[in-house]
């Protein structure tokens, strides 16, 4: 099931999601991104209702967008951390989004920082945090190894170590990974923890890329 | 709406001062009312029990010379086989099909929108719509009545400016990019044999028969679906039907009756 997890590290913060898209018993995909890059430095990932998920994550894109496109300068991390609960807040009491949210981002006034938004709305600024089943895991894995501070190869370390355990102890583990960073550079993906392989979904992607 | 118009046919002499014995036997209702206190829920379910397609078996995938889409072609309504003739695969325009899985309305009604609104794109934008276009259309519409009870499951395939698509939609707003999906009652059994089948560098009639194949072992272990397993591949030119068996005799042709030796043979016993 469902494992979303981060960290605020040394100058960067690191989003670590599952990437398989279920249906009850049956997993439909195994290379599904959950984390969606919100702007050049924000991180959004997202676990819940896959319905809700796309539609929320999308909204929220579209309305930070629209935002730095009307006022020529672009939202903070707080802002959009804010703004983001605000939006679940309201739609709490009409009908739900079922999704929580782990928002990264990088400003140059406050450095690297990390929101958990549920979908309860409420909005929490955290140095490590976790969602799903793998939280169980994920979140005693960081409060043992992490530290303030932490380097990149540090970081990626302790992220390998929770999904290795993850792996290992959840019945319903999700197979692949998808570990994304932000700093001062940008947000991008960092890398790809697979166990299995879509031999289909790499040609067409291959193909597409030679296209 | 009557639940009983037996009293209405009734003639008229029953209808003053009889009491409610005599009425009964007179009259009888032609149907017995439900024994419940939750109408409303007895209703629902008595419904969703009698709503057609919804064990299905439907698949698509993506290789090197396009997409092939099969399905097979049983409607039942519960234990039911109301139809062994059903056209699961959905032609929205010539370079798109979509498959149905779910309530058999729901998806002809909301792919017949779906190719009003792919023809009205073609026409205001002079060129057609991309497989991503069409796929996030239906799904926005899907999503925007979720929870009102529609049961769709579909994959929307086709051939765009980018080549092959092929997109997974359904009713809870789901909306999955990808290269190989099966949906319906009989998808895990299909998934098994596509899976173990599947390689990108297929020749046409190789994925048109691994499309067929998966198909009837479905049809053979999921009781929801059957009838004629249809395989449709879409290429740079537009969909074309490559087959359509009934899987009753793909079955024979794929495991033909061996005669059995007879191993031991009956006697009389002679009465001494």
């Amino acid at each position: 099931m469902e494992c979303v997890f981060g960290m605020v590290c040394d100058g960067f913060v690191l989003v670590a999601a599952d990437t398989s898209a279920v249906n009850s018993i049956l997993v439909h995909k195994s290379d599904e991104d959950k984390i969606m890059v919100l702007d050049s430095h924000k991180l959004l990932g997202a676990s819940g209702e896959s319905g809700d998920r796309v539609q929320f994550t999308e909204y929220i894109q579209k309305n930070v967008s629209l935002y730095q496109f009307r006022n020529g300068i672009p939202l903070t991390t707080a802002a959009t951390a804010n703004f983001t609960r605000g939006e679940l807040a309201t739609a709490l009491r009409k009908n739900p989004y079922s999704v929580n949210l782990l928002l990264a981002g990088y400003d140059k006034e406050t450095g690297p920082s990390l929101y958990y938004i549920d979908y309860i709305a409420s909005c929490h600024k955290v140095e490590k945090g976790a969602f799903g089943y793998g939280a169980y895991f994920s979140l005693s894995m960081m409060d043992r190894h992490y530290r303030s501070g932490m380097s990149l190869e540090e970081a990626t370390d302790l992220a390998e170590k929770c999904i290795v355990e993850i792996r290992s102890r959840l019945v319903v583990a999700p197979p692949n990974f998808v570990i994304k960073i932000v700093d001062k550079d940008g947000a991008r993906v960092h890398k790809w923890v697979d166990s299995i392989k879509d031999e289909g979904a790499a040609a067409v992607a291959a193909a597409l890329a030679a296209a | 709406m009557k639940l009983d118009s037996g009293l209405e046919n009734s003639s008229s002499i029953f209808l003053g001062g009889c009491s409610g014995l005599e009425a009964d036997f007179s009259a009888p209702p032609l149907f017995d009312l439900p024994i419940t206190n939750d109408f409303d829920g007895w209703q629902k379910k008595s419904v969703q029990m009698v709503k057609p397609a919804r064990g299905t078996t439907t698949l698509a995938f993506i290789f090197k010379e396009g997409v092939m889409v099969a399905a097979d072609s049983r409607a039942s309504m519960g234990g039911y086989i109301s139809s062994q003739s059903v056209k699961k695969i959905i032609e929205i325009n010539p370079y798109m099909l979509g498959t149905m899985a779910g309530g058999a309305a729901d998806c002809q009604f909301w792919h017949r929108n779906l190719g009003v609104k792919c023809r009205l794109h073609e026409l205001a934008n002079k060129r057609r719509i991309s497989v991503t276009g069409a796929s996030k259309l239906l799904a926005n519409i899907l999503y925007s009545y979720r929870g009102m009870g529609l049961s769709v499951g579909t994959m929307i395939a086709g051939w765009d400016e980018k080549g092959p698509g092929l997109y997974y939609v359904d009713s809870e707003g789901g909306r999955l990019k990808g290269t190989r999906f099966s949906v319906g009652s009989g998808s895990p059994y299909a998934y098994g044999v596509l899976d173990n089948g599947y390689k990108y560098d297929m020749s046409i009639p190789e994925a048109a028969e691994l499309a067929r194949r998966a198909i009837y072992h479905a049809t053979f272990r999921d009781a929801a679906s059957g009838g004629v397993a249809s395989v449709y591949y879409v290429g740079p030119d537009g969909w074309k039907k490559m087959s359509g068996d009934d899987v009753g005799e793909l079955h024979y042709s794929y495991y033909p009756v061996v005669p059995s030796v007879v191993e031991q043979e009956m006697t009389e016993v002679p009465v001494a």
